[in-house]
């Protein structure tokens, strides 16, 4: 798409112009966008199903309860993002192989999960294990929708790697089954565990004094206390991917209201995001918006907006658990990284002080076309034992859905501060699943939240630009829909 | 003697047009099928749906938005890009100073910065502008404005004005090519007839819409078609650059950029598909249409 004409203008002949016939060829030749989807892949066409080889299994016993096949070679593919690829290379596979020493590990880590990965899926060859992540995943609705994604249950029903009377089941988060689920079936595995909240540094707030805000008000009042004291704004977030603090509204809003607020969302509910508590949090954001605002933050993105955090240019921040990991190298070694869960709103709140936003991430499957799916599962059985689990989060600085897996390791400093919320708020956990589910509707959502942030919409016009794209969503009968 | 020529005409044309017809005509031809599907890209027997999509585009505001700013780059970035480019290369070949024909001081070494944009790759291009614009004390604008003390101008940040920054970096872009094809054309326009033009009195601007522009034609000509063309097709900076790939708020977002967006992050390839067949049309469409309207008399010389 460059502006270069591929077969330059005869200039030097100025006696010849440009006949019909060289211009219609220029005009299909110039890149027209339309061969875009269709050159990338298409449909192989034919057979019933899409043609899937008979999947290879291996006889089951109390050493290999999932029957993976001694000699058979899968494939692991990775996506080479935040968290890299060592994880498996280094911890997973070897651990893999120590009882499977003569099953062949294929690994690729990609960058571009869907670009690598669908055209196979839909020519019928697709890769045993994947890693469906990063900005270039493939839609989870899609792939479920077209019946790619193997059932797990097995998996949740096998004995566990590190003890044959204790199943897979019991030992992971409930939310992480829960998460997993689509129409009641655990097909994918959500295997980091993530925390959101409010991020700040705890030299910072030592220096000058500031207290970790419990209620909304006090919240607010630190703001202006920093704002007054001009050594750095009160507070900013990722401007260019409103996403992060869409993300914070809606816990606030299941604060107010209930965890049903969210779920009502999720379920495409008439009137959902007309609901009293989510316009009183966006209505909150939308003050923060107008007066606490680094200046600007609408367009800067994550890592302008966490860089200045670093830099001591801004003192409170939204964002998941990862951010620690993700700054490690621009974060002064003092910094000291923390989280707080967000204030209380009123004394009518729902959920107590504390409650926070967290949630399996990190998606993996087992492809259901693919030819040896059992050691696909037997992968995941080895990443959910607690040495698989615990070296993982002393590696890339994240908790997983393995319970207890962390106790006993070294963690960072924000880490362990996450995890301390994480325990405080004991079964106050709230998260919305539309993102995943509807990314049509995300795309919405963190438009108009941006317009929001910048006053550019009132809470009112918000809400009801966004229920009619979720009623817009809920009529269109070619998008899966799922239901919580 | 004629069969032998039909052989040779064949043994040279079979394989290109075998290329042809394997990489760009049944790319196409398989994009109007799938445009009538609701395929989602990993299945292998996507469900014919017939002229559903088309259906649902017409009350797609988002792809409208995208229609309409390809509609407005489609006049903007051929207007702004050829009347600068006409203006720096009349100054480098015919406008300069004094007796005789000749372009101001320095030409040379303008000719070739003027191309530097031309070398960079479009996402460079992006991602540089990206910082150039930055609503900070980094960015290249908005740091100076900053330390006087102004407020900083949003420049991909504000929805009201993205638009137009793109427009800036696509034009900024594009002008040295045009400038140095322009330049070509005015090379090959006989002195003489500017000495003539100068001896019966005529002014720089005169030389300009009597003598340069006209026997320019052919050439201004060609670079409305490609910019249009251009202006259609723009992605890369739009989806590098701005805030939301498109936006803020959908405030730059262009057809090819909701092409990616509804194939590539929805999955709903029949549905982008359907959409890239509309701008299959919307390209022929102008094709046609430029070749009307600028067809007029050719000046020999």
């Amino acid at each position: 798409m460059s502006f270069f004409p591929v077969n330059g203008p005869r200039n030097d002949s100025p006696g010849r112009g440009l006949s019909r016939r060289q211009l219609l060829r220029a005009a299909v030749g110039a890149g027209v966008a339309l061969p875009f989807a269709a050159a990338c892949a298409t449909p192989v066409g034919g057979g019933g199903g899409g043609g899937s080889q008979p999947a290879v299994t291996g006889t089951v016993s109390a050493e290999n309860p999932l029957g993976v096949p001694a000699n058979e070679p899968f494939e692991v593919v990775i996506f080479d993002g935040g968290f890299g690829d060592a994880y498996a290379r280094n911890i997973h596979q070897p651990l893999f192989r120590t009882k499977h020493p003569d099953v062949q590990i294929k690994h690729t880590a990609t960058k571009e999960i869907a670009k690598t990965l669908q055209p196979r899926f839909a020519s019928g060859n697709p890769p045993e294990f994947v890693n469906n992540s990063g900005d270039n995943a493939m839609d989870f609705g899609a792939l479920i929708q077209d019946d790619q994604i193997a059932d797990l249950t097995p998996l949740l029903d096998a004995p566990s790697w590190d003890d044959p009377n204790v199943k897979v089941r019991d030992t992971i988060l409930p939310t992480a089954i829960e998460f997993g689920s689509y129409d009641g079936v655990f097909r994918v595995l959500p295997y980091a565990n993530t925390v959101w909240g409010i991020w700040y540094s705890t030299k910072l707030f030592d220096e000058n004094g500031w207290q970790v805000p419990k209620t909304w008000d006090e919240f607010l009042a630190l703001c202006e206390t920093i704002k007054k004291s001009g050594k750095c704004a009160p507070f900013t977030y990722a401007g260019k991917h409103p996403f992060y603090i869409y993300e914070t509204i809606l816990t606030l809003a299941a604060k107010i209201g209930g965890p049903d607020v969210l779920r009502n969302i999720d379920n495409l509910e008439d009137g959902a995001w007309k609901a009293e508590p989510v316009l009183t949090a966006a209505t909150a954001f939308a003050e923060v918006g107008a007066k606490y605002l680094m200046q600007g933050t609408i367009g800067l993105d994550h890592i302008q907006t966490q860089t200045a955090h670093n830099k001591y240019q801004v003192a409170m921040l939204p964002n998941g658990s990862w951010l620690e990991n993700e700054q490690k190298d621009s974060t002064p070694p003092d910094f000291g990284y923390a989280v707080f869960p967000l204030p209380s709103f009123s004394d009518s709140d729902a959920m107590p002080y504390g409650t926070l936003h967290s949630r399996p991430g990190e998606e993996y499957f087992v492809s259901a076309k693919s030819r040896n799916p059992r050691a696909g599962m037997e992968y995941m059985r080895a990443m959910l034992s607690k040495q698989g689990a615990g070296q993982f989060t002393e590696l890339v600085s994240t908790l997983t859905v393995v319970k207890g897996a962390a106790e006993g390791r070294k963690l960072s400093p924000g880490l362990a501060s996450a995890s301390a919320a994480l325990q405080a708020a004991g079964d106050n956990t709230v998260y919305f699943r539309f993102r995943q589910w509807y990314a049509e509707l995300h795309d919405e959502v963190a438009a108009a939240t941006g317009q929001l942030m910048s006053g550019r919409l009132t809470p009112q016009a918000w809400a009801e630009r966004i229920q009619r794209k979720s009623e817009q969503i809920k009529r269109d009968d070619s998008v899966k829909k799922f239901q919580r | 003697m004629t069969h032998g020529r039909t052989r040779f005409i064949i043994g040279f044309l079979a394989f290109p047009v075998l290329l042809y017809l394997v990489y760009v005509i049944s790319p196409y031809a398989q994009a109007f099928y799938i445009a009538m599907t609701n395929w989602r890209g990993v299945n292998a027997n996507p469900q014919f749906v017939g002229l559903e999509n088309f259906r649902r585009l017409l009350d797609d505001a988002v792809f409208w938005k995208a229609v309409w700013h390809n509609l407005l780059l489609l006049i903007l970035l051929p207007v702004g890009t050829i009347t600068i480019a006409l203006f720096f290369a009349y100054l480098l070949n015919v406008g300069g100073e004094g007796r005789g024909v000749g372009g101001i001081r320095g030409s040379g070494f303008y000719k070739v910065v003027f191309f530097f944009p031309q070398v960079l790759a479009v996402a460079i291009i992006a991602v540089l502008f990206q910082q150039v614009f930055r609503p900070d004390r980094g960015g290249m604008l908005n740091g100076p404005l900053m330390a006087l003390g102004l407020e900083p101008i949003g420049f991909l940040s504000n929805p009201d004005i993205a638009l137009w920054s793109v427009l800036g970096v696509l034009i900024w872009q594009a002008v040295g090519f045009y400038v140095v094809l322009f330049s070509a054309g005015m090379a090959s326009i006989p002195k003489e007839m500017y000495e003539a033009a100068q001896i019966d009195g005529a002014g720089r601007a005169a030389m300009f819409f009597r003598v340069t522009l006209p026997l320019l034609w052919d050439t201004v000509q060609v670079g409305w078609v490609y910019l249009g063309i251009a202006a259609l097709d723009v992605f890369a900076v739009v989806w590098v650059m701005t805030a939301e790939q498109g936006g803020p708020d959908h405030s730059t977002t262009v057809i090819a950029a909701e092409i990616y967006r509804n194939a590539f992050d929805y999955f709903k390839f029949g549905y982008a598909s359907a959409m890239g067949v509309v701008l299959f049309f919307f390209t022929i469409g102008f094709a046609v249409l430029a070749l009307r309207l600028s067809r007029r008399e050719r000046i020999e010389y």
